[in-house]
C-alpha cells in the first residue's frame, strides 16, 4: 500500500512531487495539456509528450462550495463531511494554463499573479487500497 | 437590410418540471400553438427542423403530429442546438428551397443534469476524478477575473439575478416567477466563489416552435411579420477561455460570441446602437455582464454603471431579458435560444403583456453561448 498516480498518462509521481505530462508541437511550440495527438493552434500531428514546469502564477480561480457528483469525482462529496476547494488555471511561463485544485480556499488569500507551484494531494483510494494522489497548486510562500 | 424571411407563428410551452409530460410532447404542444398562431396547420408545412439534446429525436413526433411526409430534420449542437435549428429553417427558406416551415426546440433535463464524465475509455477519469470538469467552476472562475479586470462587483451579480427573477415574476410561462430582492440573492449559498445559488440557471423543461415563412408571402399568415435579419453560429477559436478546458494557450483570443455578434450585425447591416431589446445568455449573472461587451452593448467595465442606472431594465436604454432569461427560465438546452426569439417576438409584436417594453420596440438581439464553447446570435425587426 503506497502513493500511486491518480493515471499515469496524464502524471508521474517523482519525488519531488507531481509532473505533468503535456503535449509540445514540434512545429509552433504550442503547449496542451493533457498529451493529445494534434496541434490545435497550427494543426500539426508532429507533436511530442514532454513534461511540464511545476511553478507558476495563478490567472484565474474559483472556490468549489459544494461536494461535486460522485462519480465521477474521487473526494469527500458526503455534503455533511466535504470541505471547500480552490480551481484555478495557473499560467506555466513559456506553455500553457493548467487548470488545478487549488490548496487555498479562502478567497482572501487568492489573488491573481501569485506564484504557486505543484504539490500532490490526496483525492481518494484505488481497488488494492493505494492512496490516490492527484495534483493541486499552492503558494510557494 | 433585406427582407427574406419572416417569422409567422410562435408557440411556447411553460418552462420549468412538468411531471408526467415528455420532452417531445412539450415541443408538440408548441408546434400545435405555433401553427394556431400563423392560422395553419400542420399540413401546411414543408419542411421542419428539431432541436433536443436530452429528450429523444425530434422527428418522432411526426406520428403523433401526423405524417404528412414533410422533410423534417434533426439537429443537436451543444448549447446552441435551438439556434441551430432557427438557422437551418431560415437558411432554407432564404436559398428557396421551401416557402413555410417549422424550428422546434425542447428539452426535458433531470435536476442537477449536465454532469460532465470526462477522461478516456478504459482509464481512470482524473479530470472529474480530481473534482474539476463542473462548468459552474468555470462561469466562477471567468466573472471572478472579470470582476477583478474591470471593477465589476458582486452588488452588481446580485442586482442581475435579481432582476430575472422580477421580470420572471411578469411572464406566466417562466418556471421562477418569485421575485427576489438583491439581499436574498447574496445570502443564497455560496456555489463557485464569486457566485451564490440564485444567480445560476438550472436544468428544466420546456418546448418552442417557430413558423417561418418566406417575407413576400408572410401577410398571408399574419398581420404582424417579424423579419429575421440573421442568425449566425460559431464555434470557438485558438486561445478562447471555454468550459472544461483543462489547459488553455498563453494567447488569449475573445470567445465565440463576439465572432457571432460581429457577423449578425454585418449581415444585417446594423450596429448594436440600432438594438432596442436584448435577450443575453445568462447561464449565469455574470455571464449576462460579461455577453453585455462581448456583444458590443457597451466597453468592458462599462456594466457597472448601466446596472446602477437601471438602463438594462424593461423601462430602460437597453432592457435585457425581458422575460426572465435563463435565471427565471431555466435551461432546457433544445428550447433556450428559442425562448429568447419567442420573447422577442411578443416584444416586438407589442403582446408582451406586463412586462412589455414601452415607445414600441423596433429591432431586438439574441444570444446563445454553452459548451463546447459555441454562440449562436440573432437580429429581428417589426
Amino acid at each position: 500500500m503506497g502513493q500511486v498516480s491518480i493515471n499515469e498518462n496524464v502524471m508521474d509521481l517523482t519525488p519531488d512531487g507531481p509532473r505533468l505530462k503535456g503535449m509540445r508541437c514540434k512545429e509552433c511550440n504550442n503547449h496542451v495539456f493533457p498529451m493529445q495527438s494534434g496541434c490545435p493552434k497550427c494543426t500539426s500531428d508532429n507533436v511530442e509528450e514532454v513534461q511540464l514546469g511545476n511553478k507558476g502564477t495563478l490567472w484565474a480561480w474559483t472556490i468549489q462550495g459544494f461536494p461535486p457528483k460522485a462519480p465521477p469525482y474521487l473526494g469527500e462529496a458526503n455534503p455533511e463531511k466535504f470541505k471547500a476547494y480552490g480551481v484555478g488555471y495557473i499560467e506555466l511561463p513559456g506553455q500553457l494554463k493548467v487548470e488545478s485544485r487549488l490548496t487555498i480556499s479562502d478567497p482572501t488569500q487568492l489573488k491573481s499573479g501569485m506564484m504557486m507551484e505543484i504539490v500532490g494531494e490526496a483525492i481518494g483510494e484505488d481497488e488494492n487500497g493505494n492512496e490516490l494522489v492527484t495534483f493541486a497548486f499552492a503558494p510557494t510562500d | 437590410m433585406s427582407d427574406d424571411v419572416a417569422i409567422v407563428g410562435i408557440g411556447i410551452h411553460p418552462f420549468g418540471r412538468h411531471e408526467g409530460v415528455s420532452g417531445m410532447e412539450q415541443g408538440a404542444i408548441a408546434i400545435r400553438k405555433a401553427c394556431e398562431d400563423a392560422g395553419i396547420s400542420w399540413n401546411d408545412l414543408q419542411f421542419a427542423f428539431g432541436g433536443s439534446v436530452a429528450a429523444g429525436s425530434p422527428d418522432h413526433m411526426v406520428s403523433q403530429m401526423g405524417l404528412t411526409g414533410l422533410q423534417f430534420i434533426n439537429v443537436v449542437n451543444g448549447c446552441a442546438t435551438g439556434g441551430s435549428a432557427l438557422i437551418s429553417t431560415f437558411n432554407t427558406i432564404k436559398s428557396g428551397a421551401y416557402d413555410l416551415g417549422v424550428a422546434v426546440g425542447f428539452d426535458k433535463h433531470e435536476r442537477g443534469a449536465f454532469r460532465v464524465q470526462t477522461g478516456k475509455q478504459g482509464e481512470r477519469d482524473w479530470y472529474g476524478g480530481s473534482g474539476m470538469a463542473l462548468t459552474t467552476q468555470f462561469f466562477g472562475m471567468k466573472i471572478n477575473k472579470y470582476m477583478e479586470d474591470y471593477g465589476i462587483t458582486q452588488s452588481s451579480l446580485a442586482k442581475v439575478a435579481s432582476k430575472a427573477f422580477r421580470n420572471g415574476s411578469k411572464n406566466e410561462n417562466a418556471w421562477r416567477r418569485q421575485a427576489f430582492g438583491e439581499e436574498e440573492v447574496l445570502q443564497s449559498q455560496m456555489l463557485s466563489y464569486p457566485l451564490t445559488q440564485y444567480m445560476f440557471c438550472s436544468p428544466g423543461e420546456g418546448g418552442v416552435a417557430l413558423v417561418l415563412a418566406r417575407a413576400d408571402k408572410a401577410h398571408q399568415y399574419t398581420d404582424k411579420p417579424i423579419f429575421l435579419k440573421s442568425a449566425v453560429v460559431r464555434s470557438r477559436k485558438y486561445g478562447s477561455f471555454e468550459v472544461l478546458a483543462p489547459s488553455l494557450a498563453l494567447d488569449y483570443a475573445d470567445g465565440p460570441t463576439v465572432d457571432a455578434s460581429k457577423a449578425a450585425f454585418e449581415a444585417a447591416g446594423i450596429g448594436p446602437e440600432d438594438i432596442d431589446i436584448a435577450q443575453l445568455q445568462d447561464t449565469e449573472s455574470g455571464a449576462e455582464i460579461m455577453h453585455m461587451a462581448e456583444n458590443g452593448f457597451c466597453e468592458h467595465g462599462e456594466q457597472e454603471k448601466m446596472l446602477a442606472d437601471g438602463e438594462t431594465e424593461i423601462t430602460g436604454r437597453l432592457p435585457v431579458n425581458t422575460d426572465g432569461g435563463c435565471l427565471a427560465n431555466g435551461e432546457p438546452v433544445g428550447a433556450s435560444g428559442l425562448r429568447q426569439v419567442y420573447e422577442n417576438v411578443l416584444q416586438l409584436r407589442g403582446q408582451a403583456g406586463k412586462r412589455q417594453v414601452p415607445d414600441s420596440p423596433k429591432v431586438a438581439y439574441t444570444h446563445v453561448y454553452g459548451a463546447p464553447g459555441i454562440s449562436g446570435v440573432t437580429i429581428l425587426s417589426a
